[in-house]
């Protein structure tokens, strides 16, 4: 793995942004200023920040309800995404889709997802386009363990082997689909298993080692550009957080278990390890991490300023010229 | 003119349009083998039995530059995808702001006749038109289902052909030249002054066979084809009410929160229109049951023209509107 001190500060730096993103969305929902549903990425953003740095422009990847984190790891612009946020014109969905349904299409963000397996078959068709065009891009599908069980991954992953399409399948397995543990709704441990009964690579990762998820990754999209079809990675992670923000809704996790991932925390191993090797110091960490909050501290300053919708706007949008 | 059936005017349709744009591509189960023949099987996609999956391929293949078509074949096959169609097709472009179009067509053929009982027909066309967000139509004729169809495929938005099941093998005109149908445009099929029939697929040539039938004992009727149901032609059929005075809507699908009621509906609430009817709206439409299998089962579900003459009779004489058959 060659990556430069420069990529691997910018992986760090991508996970801070993920990690005090959605620090501030959560304060500012719970202060009343972001509505409906907040679910927080927090403990997985090496998933998202590993697969996405194997990537490059013109890649396209689909998200889940648990979005943020994948958003900002293939780039997109915190202003619209915390305008969108907070239902606001200058968000990336001018307020029509809050936060399970940010989307850039300009940047390969093919969109949040309010649906469980909902993204996958679409993102799935992503892949279809790029092995037409021929331009050896390929297309990543982020999903949970709880997605995992449902048609779609089963339709798409066959559709995806027969047709060799360049595709990387990745499921964020954090042992929970919102109250339910993985445990009691799949038969075997491993999704990645699955991957046999299709006859493709399926691989298991630690997903709170953002190298090893990226090596994983890299891998996977290889041999998607190299047109030998798609490839299943399976993260293993944990999010820190209930399953969304809302009030009063059952955690049935144990403190113990939760505070023992925390004490796993991406973050925290990829800046150690960099402190460690030498790449990195203290005080680079901290501006660093400075540099992070203070963009999320513009973009809520952008969201503020930008006006909300007026009413008549809700007419718009319907459909394409 | 060149007569062509129903079915060979669909694949016409579909065929001229790959020929221009290479960015159309065609999925379905089981493949149309002229299609095949001339495009090959890149382009012309025999594909898994997993409509749900090829639903929202076609949205990501639209969302990336390709304009798909994906033919479910019976509409009761569609119902697999309902998350595809209702909850990412339907809304994809307005939920997220219009930052892309998606050009997908959706084929679907609907309506009883075929003996194939409850999963293998339906009409279920008003449940999709109570889906904000998709185009859609029901041709009546060879010549409408392939203008409407060519309009379909260079339409930036997702749009489903509904396409009668009854009517597959039905000849009629098509003229070889070059022509398109837009979108929203109703069609009268036949003027009369008396009552407004307003009927779809199949059942605008009942409507005729019935119109043509009562104008010997001197009742001059009027039919209507939509043709199109999402963005219905609503203007046509207001002011043909507006001259007949008398409304009866013919529709292959039971009444309940059906395309009947979208009509009966949007004459009734126009006060200029309302103020000129003479008399009630009367529907003919299927009974409220999954179509069954035995022939004087099926037979009895669907209305037909001789019930289409009851409805224009009871118009005529103010009676009350009865339901169903
Ligand atoms: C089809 C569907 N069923 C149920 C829900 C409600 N729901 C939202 S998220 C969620 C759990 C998803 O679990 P998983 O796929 O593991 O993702 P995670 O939340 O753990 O990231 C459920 C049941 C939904 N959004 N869509
Ligand atoms: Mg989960």
């Amino acid at each position: 793995m060659n990556l430069s001190p420069d990529k691997q500060r910018e992986m760090l730096r991508q996970m801070l942004t993920i990690r005090h993103f959605e620090e501030r969305a959560s304060a500012d929902y719970h202060a009343g200023k972001i509505y409906g549903v907040v679910h927080c990425y927090i403990g997985e953003e090496a998933v998202a920040v590993g697969v996405c740095s194997a990537l490059e422009t013109g890649d396209q990847i689909i998200s889940t309800h648990r979005g943020h984190g994948h958003c900002i790891a293939k780039g997109a612009d915190l202003n619209r995404m915390m305008a969108e946020l907070y239902g606001r014109q200058g968000g990336y969905c001018k307020g029509k889709g809050g936060s399970m349904h940010i989307a850039d299409f300009g940047i390969g963000m093919l969109g949040a997802n309010g649906i469980v397996a909902g993204g996958i078959s679409i993102v799935t068709g992503a892949g279809l386009a790029a092995q037409m065009d021929g331009n050896g891009r390929v297309a990543v599908s982020f999903f949970g363990d709880g997605a995992s069980n449902a048609g779609p991954f089963h339709e798409c992953l066959n559709i995806a082997a027969t047709w060799k399409l360049p595709m990387i399948y990745v499921c964020e397995n954090n042992m929970y689909a919102a109250q339910t543990a993985a445990a009691a709704t799949h038969a075997m441990p491993d999704v990645a298993g699955r991957a046999a009964g299709y006859g493709i690579p399926g691989v298991v990762v630690d997903g709170n080692d953002i190298f090893g998820v990226y090596q994983a990754a890299a891998r996977a999209v290889a041999r998607a550009r190299a047109g030998e079809g798609p490839t299943l990675i399976e993260c293993k992670t944990y999010r820190w957080r209930a399953h969304t923000e809302r009030a009063g809704q059952p955690d049935f996790r144990t403190a113990e278990e939760i505070e023992a991932w925390k004490t796993k925390d991406p973050i925290a191993r990829l800046s150690g390890q960099l402190i460690a090797q030498g790449s990195m110091s203290e005080a680079d960490l901290k501006a660093l991490d400075q540099e992070a909050l203070a963009s999320i501290a513009a973009s809520v300053a952008f969201a503020e300023a930008s006006p909300f919708p007026t009413p008549e706007q809700a007419l718009e949008d319907m459909y394409a010229a | 003119m060149r007569e062509l059936t129903y079915a060979q005017a669909g694949v016409e349709a579909v065929a001229e349009e790959m020929r221009v744009d290479p960015r159309i591509f065609y999925m379905s189960t089981d493949p149309i083998m002229p299609l095949v023949k001339e495009f090959g099987d890149k382009r012309v996609r025999a594909t898994p039995i997993a409509e749900a999956a090829l639903t929202g391929i076609s949205i990501g293949a639209a969302g990336s530059g390709y304009r798909p078509i994906m033919d479910w074949r019976q509409v009761t096959f569609s119902f697999v995808a309902m998350d595809q169609i209702v909850n990412q097709a339907a809304k994809i472009h307005y939920m997220f702001g219009g930052q892309r179009t998606f050009p997908i067509l959706y084929r679907a053929n609907v309506g009883g006749g075929t003996r194939l009982a409850a999963q293998h027909c339906q009409c279920p066309y008003s449940m999709f038109m109570n889906l904000s967000g998709l185009k859609m139509f029901l041709p009546s004729t060879p010549y409408d289902l392939k203008g409407l169809l060519k309009t379909a495929i260079r339409d930036n938005n997702p749009v489903i052909s509904f396409e009668s099941n009854r009517l597959l093998t039905t000849k009629g005109p098509v003229p070889e030249e070059d022509y398109t149908i837009p979108l929203g445009v109703a069609d009268i099929k036949r003027k009369g002054t008396d009552v407004t029939i307003v009927a779809i697929a199949w059942l605008v040539h009942e409507a005729l066979a019935a119109a043509e039938e009562l104008a010997k004992s001197g009742i001059s009727v009027e039919v209507i084809d939509p043709r199109t149901l999402v963005p219905l032609d609503v203007e046509t059929i207001r002011a043909s009410v507006r001259k007949t005075g008398r409304l009866v809507v013919a529709d292959e699908a039971g009444p309940t929160a059906g395309f009947s009621a979208e009509v009966a509906a949007v004459a009734t609430e126009d006060p200029e229109t309302f103020a000129r009817m003479k008399s009630p709206v009367r529907r003919v439409c299927a009974l409220n049951v999954p179509i069954p299998y035995s022939p004087p089962l099926e037979d009895h579900v669907f209305p037909d023209r001789k019930r289409i003459m009851a409805g224009i009779r009871d118009v005529l004489e103010g009676a009350r509107s009865v339901r169903g058959g």
